[in-house]
């Protein structure tokens, strides 16, 4: 089968920035791909060369088996782009715009549908300039879908949303998907490319550092369980150092969190190293790796200091 | 599976429901041309000049002097006590000229002042017949004030070539920068939008406020100055078409490449305030230097305010604009062409 999105050896350097720096990818129809990492590892840039939007410097782009540079009219009227940070007209109304939007496509979809698709039936006739942050991205995804698209690109869809804005448009999302769209997004939020995406690639510095289902990725982890514990007074990392089948440590907020590899093995040896140290426990959880773990392990940086 | 409008039909209307829901537009497009021709329409109404204020140093003959002056009424006399106050007001620009007379009749006053020049003509015109000077030839006067050659009816066509002008490049400028700063403009051409829609809408809805715009600068200048309009409105709407295409291309070249509103403005001002000053708008652009005059006659708004006036206050026709046109609709093509080679779109 014939990939929706393929590229390969695509490079697109900035003066000395070298914003993407070799990236292969394979999109399969009816998936939901994630691009995946912190601002800046050249996401938006690797995306808006696949929505021909910038040209790279050099490198192969094959988007529903045809090339940007023949075929561009035929590809912009299969593809539904949303990029991050644009803003519609601040006068028109919600359902102006989306009528504006389906107006550029010979076939598309009715923006009553959307409306009702993207749960802004209320907001119909309010002028965008009004709208909450939630409700412009759901606008815009909406935009998005005016003309049926075989593939969705969304960049950062969820950037600066509030929890419940963020949790409604995941839910229209996987409407889409649902319905059998292919989507491909960014986003920096390991739970969004968790919960939405078949398969994520991790990128860093314009490079993909690792590529699978976020279940596969996780796995794939030496130490696939974080400890979580805070104590009184708080221990030194040179006191963690010799705990057996830990990974990465990391401190955050007074706590330290530590990747390890069986629970049976690591808890009671860290129970002991603390009772060695006369530090007591305050609190003590444990929970399965996520992809944010995975993060720190390939690069050794946390995601959130980027 | 939905109907769809036409793009280019879309596009414009969104363009007029997004320029109809911008107050501050609609003041500068339409109420400013209106406040601009009230102010100066009345300023320079069918009434002389402000007398020319002169000053009289008290002495012996100052009080005959100031009779004189006041009986003629050409000059506003200012009484002063002593020379020295005579020449300060001078300076200080209150008054245009001093009289005094100590041994004979002394006139101060600044020879590259025209007001100061005339302000001595009348003046002395005034004195020496109120002491029996008797003209060999007298002249009479025959005072011509007909509609037409007002300022008023020179100032009109002036300001809706202005207009033209100013709502062409910011109507479109600021539009354009808008959309391109809030990606707007990047998200459309991510769609199979074509770009000449685009460009076109901003066109097409610039023509349809054009007309709106024409007809209220047009009739308030009609129902309350009576400025004829002696040619054909054939010719005159050809005249305000080529104008628009003309300056809503220029408006397209100037920020076709601008990321910023700052950016744009300051274009925009570096191409409108010379043609603002030199082509001809308040007062004939006939009053520079010889020299510069192949330039301001290569200034698009020199030639629509040429045609504009051609047609309305000369009652000539379509043949006999038909160069200035020319050169008009040659500043469209070519800055189109520019345009769309260079433009910007993300």
């Amino acid at each position: 089968m014939t990939p929706a999105i393929f590229c390969r050896a695509l490079r697109k350097h900035y003066g000395d920035v070298k914003a993407v720096d070799g990236v292969d990818l394979e999109v399969e129809p009816g998936e939901c791909f994630g691009l995946l990492g912190p601002n800046g590892a050249g996401k938006t840039t690797t995306i808006e060369i696949l929505e021909g939007l910038t040209r790279p410097d050099s490198g192969e782009v094959m988007v529903l088996g045809r090339r940007w540079g023949s075929h561009e009219r035929e590809l912009r009227e299969r593809l539904g782009i949303s990029l991050q940070e644009s803003r519609m007209s601040e006068k028109l109304t919600v359902f102006e715009t989306l009528e504006l939007f389906r107006s550029f496509y010979a076939r598309g979809r009715d923006p009553e549908r959307l409306l009702a698709d993207l749960s802004l039936e209320e907001k119909r006739d309010a002028r965008v300039g009004k709208l909450s942050g939630g409700q412009r991205q759901r606008l815009a995804v909406a935009c998005a879908l005016a003309g049926d698209p075989e593939i969705l690109f969304l960049d950062e869809p969820t950037t600066g949303l509030d929890p419940q804005s963020r949790l409604q448009l995941w839910e229209r999302i996987e409407g889409l998907k649902a319905a059998g769209r292919t989507v491909l997004l960014t986003t920096h939020y390991m739970e969004e490319a968790e919960r939405l995406c078949e398969r994520v690639a991790v990128v860093d510095h314009g490079k993909i550092i690792a590529q699978g289902s976020p279940a596969k990725l996780i796995a794939g982890l030496r130490a696939p369980h974080i400890l979580e514990f805070s104590t009184e007074p708080q221990v030194s990392e040179a006191l963690l150092a010799e705990l057996p089948g830990i990974g990465e440590r990391r401190a955050r907020e007074g706590r330290w969190l530590l990747a390890a590899a069986s629970l049976a093995e690591s808890v009671p040896a860290l129970l002991a190293v603390l009772e060695g140290a006369g530090a007591r426990l305050v609190s003590l959880s444990t929970h399965r790796a996520t992809l944010e773990d995975v993060f720190i392990s390939l690069t050794g940086r946390d995601l959130r200091d980027e | 599976m939905s109907e769809r409008p036409r793009p280019l039909a879309a596009l414009t209307r969104a363009r007029i429901l997004e320029f109809v829901r911008e107050p501050e537009a609609l003041f500068w497009v339409f109420a400013f041309p209106i406040l601009m021709a009230v102010v100066l329409g009345f300023a320079f109404r069918d009434r002389p000049p402000d007398p020319v204020p002169v000053g009289v140093v008290a002495g012996a003959s100052s009080g005959r002097v100031s009779d004189a002056l006041k009986k003629a009424g050409t000059v506003r006399v200012l009484p002063y006590a002593s020379v020295p106050e005579g020449l300060e007001g001078l300076r200080t620009g209150k008054i245009a000229m001093l009289v005094e007379e100590v041994a004979g009749l002394v006139y101060h006053f600044d020879p590259t002042r025209p007001d100061a020049r005339m302000a001595r003509l009348e003046v002395d015109d005034a004195i020496q017949r109120a002491r029996g000077r008797v003209d060999p030839s007298p002249a009479r006067e025959e005072r011509v004030h007909e509609k037409g050659s007002r300022y008023i009816d020179f100032l009109l066509p002036g300001i809706l070539g202005l207009n033209l002008m100013g709502t062409g490049i910011w109507g479109i400028g600021f539009s354009i920068v808008n959309a391109r700063l809030k990606k707007t403009l990047k998200l459309m051409v991510a769609t199979p939008m074509r770009k000449s829609d685009y460009l076109l809408s901003q066109m097409l809805s610039r023509f349809i406020f054009l007309v709106v715009e024409v007809l209220v600068i047009l009739s308030f200048g009609i129902a309350a100055f009576g400025v004829p309009i002696r040619g054909s409105w054939a010719a005159l709407g050809l005249t305000i078409l080529v104008g628009a295409i003309g300056f809503a291309g220029l408006g397209l070249l100037v920020v076709a490449r601008a990321r910023t509103l700052e950016a744009a403005s300051g274009l925009m001002n570096l191409v409108m305030v010379p043609m603002w000053l030199l082509s001809g708008v308040f007062f004939s652009s006939e009053r520079f230097p010889k020299s510069v005059q192949p330039l301001i006659r290569a200034l698009p708004l020199t030639a629509v305010n040429d045609a504009l006036r051609a047609v309305m206050l000369e009652g000539r026709g379509i043949r006999a604009i038909a160069g200035p046109l020319l050169l008009v609709a040659a500043w469209a093509v070519a800055s189109f062409a520019v345009a769309l080679k260079i433009f910007r779109w993300q």
